[in-house]
């Protein structure tokens, strides 16, 4: 009840309206993730003085910061947090339709129900769950990087697994550039100091989604929105099929994605494309494909499970004190400075900080969907502006994404060189996506990898963990079973051809 | 060949160079105490190296058959019929932008390239170009420069800001 009062109160209630208006608007500049949001309101928050107040502020930003960040992902291709971009692989497709106003609608009502399952669960589970997940070691870190990354390629290589499987290992390969954490020396850097600290995320992110995508747009007009009439918002609402085809999406992601995000150091971006692949993989063969070209599942899972994972990942932060992604690693910085300290004796020192945090999440996603609904026809209309004023911005943004992020002209010319590389791949029909989640996951995995090697001595931990076994078992499968099927229908239709 | 075995040629011959440095170059320099280690440096490579070359050949070799017939996006074969110079030029103001943003500062630089993106595209009415390109320009500025307190050099370098 206390919580409850703290959050209900007048201040409260405005801080967290602004913070979820600053971070939709902010979140949609490329470049700009909800990390960095929130690290640039840390001083505002300090100022505000009362730790309750200042928290909710900072969820109110961090909710608003992953659905704008979503926003920009749908209608411009441009994802600049990577647990967005599984959501534009059919949220893009299908504001090329002419759909954005939907799109935005599914992926708003979708982080909302991902946001609540998971506040709820967090609410009842938060003390259990913090015990189990300190029993996942990083031998079943990386197993279930593996997993995604294996689930991933199984997926965007439909037909072609193995042009999928080389796209992840490439993106894999480009993570190994640079001067990692583990072992403090550069690799594959060749005395360039440009290459020391690795490529940036958010430069190739762009270079392999926005860039091509503008690219496109200009080889070939007709794809674009404004010129195909995509720019009038034809359908925002949701049909009564479409909403019982994603409700169970919702309802299976947001609680993945809950599990997910209490995992430290697993996070939005592993929940976002598991359960994107998850509910690829589970769908009916009519269902899948239409996975990529503007489903509605295609948008609902990830929405959800990120928002979900969000939440979760609040879980060992409030109750161990161990923060679980790099946004939470801000906040707990956050929650010092305020002179909280989190961990076990929050609940039992400080409960009117505790569940006044837990009670903005509701509110925060709540006070999202209020804001965002009326103003999706208006951020949709941005398709509308004509494509010789659309694309200029589209590759500013995109360059602007980059330079923020580096402070480095070097990072623009990367992100052009890049681009060209990935629209060449695009031409021959490689998969963009395997290479970017390789990139991203590359750390964690080679990390997670060496840690357990280092830990058993060598790679005995696959053998000794039945966990890590099991899991390494379904990655092989999966990038193993799509093969084997093509073939034997091959075989089964060649039998036909010779009339056996 | 078709394109998409070229490209994995061109993999192909990145990851031998990368398995290179990774099996005979990257190990000498290591410190006694991490030799004793079971990981290595050189470890995740090792193994990334291995797998890509052996995925790469496989579409080289063009061991596995794509089970499904894609209608490209666009057809490379007949790149002469879509809108070429216009996004070779893009991309030529897209180099040009990031040698210019430092000495030009964000303000000249960034109001050039939006009217020249524009006028490569196709638009001429400037009377809409150049106030939507200044004043684009301006807000993204303030909002970067002043409110988030992230530093872009408006002016060109000589005028010392």
């Amino acid at each position: 009840m206390m919580g409850l009062s703290t959050a209900f109160s007048l201040t409260n209630l405005l801080m967290v309206i602004g913070g979820c208006l600053i971070g939709t608007f902010i979140g949609m500049l490329p470049g700009l993730g909800p990390m960095s949001i929130i690290a640039i309101m840390i001083p505002v928050a300090i100022t505000i003085g009362d730790p309750s107040a200042a928290l909710i502020l900072l969820a109110g930003v961090y909710y608003g910061a992953v659905f704008g960040g979503s926003t920009s992902s749908i209608l411009i291709n441009a994802p600049g947090v990577a647990s967005t971009v599984a959501t534009s692989f059919d949220g893009y497709p299908m504001a090329r339709q002419g759909k954005a106003g939907k799109a935005l609608t599914i992926a708003a009502i979708s982080s909302f129900c991902g946001g609540t399952i998971g506040a709820i669960l967090l609410m009842a589970f938060a003390p259990a769950l913090a015990t189990v997940a300190l029993l996942f070691h990083s031998s079943e870190y990386f197993a279930l990087m593996v997993v995604g990354l294996s689930a991933i390629a199984a997926f965007a290589g439909t037909g072609n697994v193995a042009k999928a499987v080389l796209m992840t290992l490439l993106g894999l390969i480009m993570a190994t550039i640079g001067e990692g954490a583990q072992f403090s020396m550069p690799r594959f850097t060749m005395g360039l100091m440009d290459l020391q600290s690795g490529f940036s995320f958010i430069t190739l992110a762009m270079a392999m989604f926005a860039l091509p995508e503008a690219l496109y747009l200009v080889l070939d007009p007709s794809r674009s929105a404004s010129e195909s009439g995509g720019g009038e918002i034809k359908d925002l609402r949701i049909t009564r099929e479409e909403a019982k085809a994603i409700a169970p999406v919702i309802g299976r992601q947001s609680i993945q994605g809950f599990l997910i995000g209490v995992l430290p150091g697993a996070g939005a971006t592993i929940a976002s494309f598991l359960g994107y692949a998850v509910e690829r993989n589970i769908a009916t063969k009519e269902e899948q494909e239409m996975f990529g070209k503007g489903s509605a599942k295609g948008i609902a899972a990830p929405e959800s499970a990120n928002n979900a994972a969000c939440t979760g990942s609040f879980v060992p932060l409030l109750t161990l004190g161990i923060p679980g992604s790099g946004t939470t690693a801000i906040l707990l910085g956050a929650l010092i400075a305020l002179n909280v300290t989190p961990g076990p004796r929050l609940m039992i020192d400080e409960p009117q900080i505790f569940w006044a945090v837990i009670i903005s999440m509701y509110l925060g996603n709540l006070v999202l969907l209020i804001l965002n609904l009326p103003l999706i026809p208006y951020i949709a209309k941005i398709l509308a502006v004509p494509r010789n004023y659309l694309i200029p911005f589209i590759l500013f943004f995109t360059l602007m994404g980059s330079y923020i992020g580096q402070n480095n002209s070097t990072e623009l010319l990367i992100l052009v060189g890049f681009g060209i590389c990935a629209t060449v791949l695009r031409f021959a029909d490689y998969p963009l996506a395997p290479l970017l989640i390789g990139f991203i996951l590359g750390t964690m995995l080679e990390d997670n990898f060496s840690r357990a090697m280092q830990l058993y001595d060598g790679p005995g931990f696959i053998l000794e963990r039945p966990m890590t076994l099991g899991l390494l078992v379904i990655a092989v499968i999966l990038v193993v079973l799509p093969s084997y099927r093509a073939r034997r229908a091959r075989a089964r239709a060649e039998g036909v051809a010779d009339g056996d | 060949m078709a394109l998409d075995r070229w490209i994995a040629l061109v993999i192909l011959m990145i990851c031998l160079a990368y398995g290179y440095g990774a099996f005979f170059t990257m190990d000498g320099s290591l410190p006694p105490f991490m030799q004793r280690n079971p990981v290595w440096p050189s470890t995740f490579p090792k193994v990334l190296a291995v797998l890509a070359i052996a995925t790469s050949l496989v579409i080289v070799l063009g061991l596995e058959k794509s089970t499904e017939e894609k209608v490209p996006e666009i057809n490379y074969r007949r790149l002469g019929d879509y809108h070429l110079g216009q996004a070779l030029m893009l991309l030529g103001l897209m180099v040009l932008y990031a040698l210019m943003l430092r000495p030009a500062g964000f303000l000249i630089s960034t109001s050039v390239f939006l009217i020249g993106g524009s006028f490569i595209l196709g638009e001429r009415k400037f009377q809409y170009m150049v106030p939507i390109a200044l004043l684009a320009t301006g807000i993204v500025w303030y909002l970067v420069q002043v409110v988030l307190g992230i530093f872009l050099r408006p002016m060109p370098f000589f005028m010392g800001v």
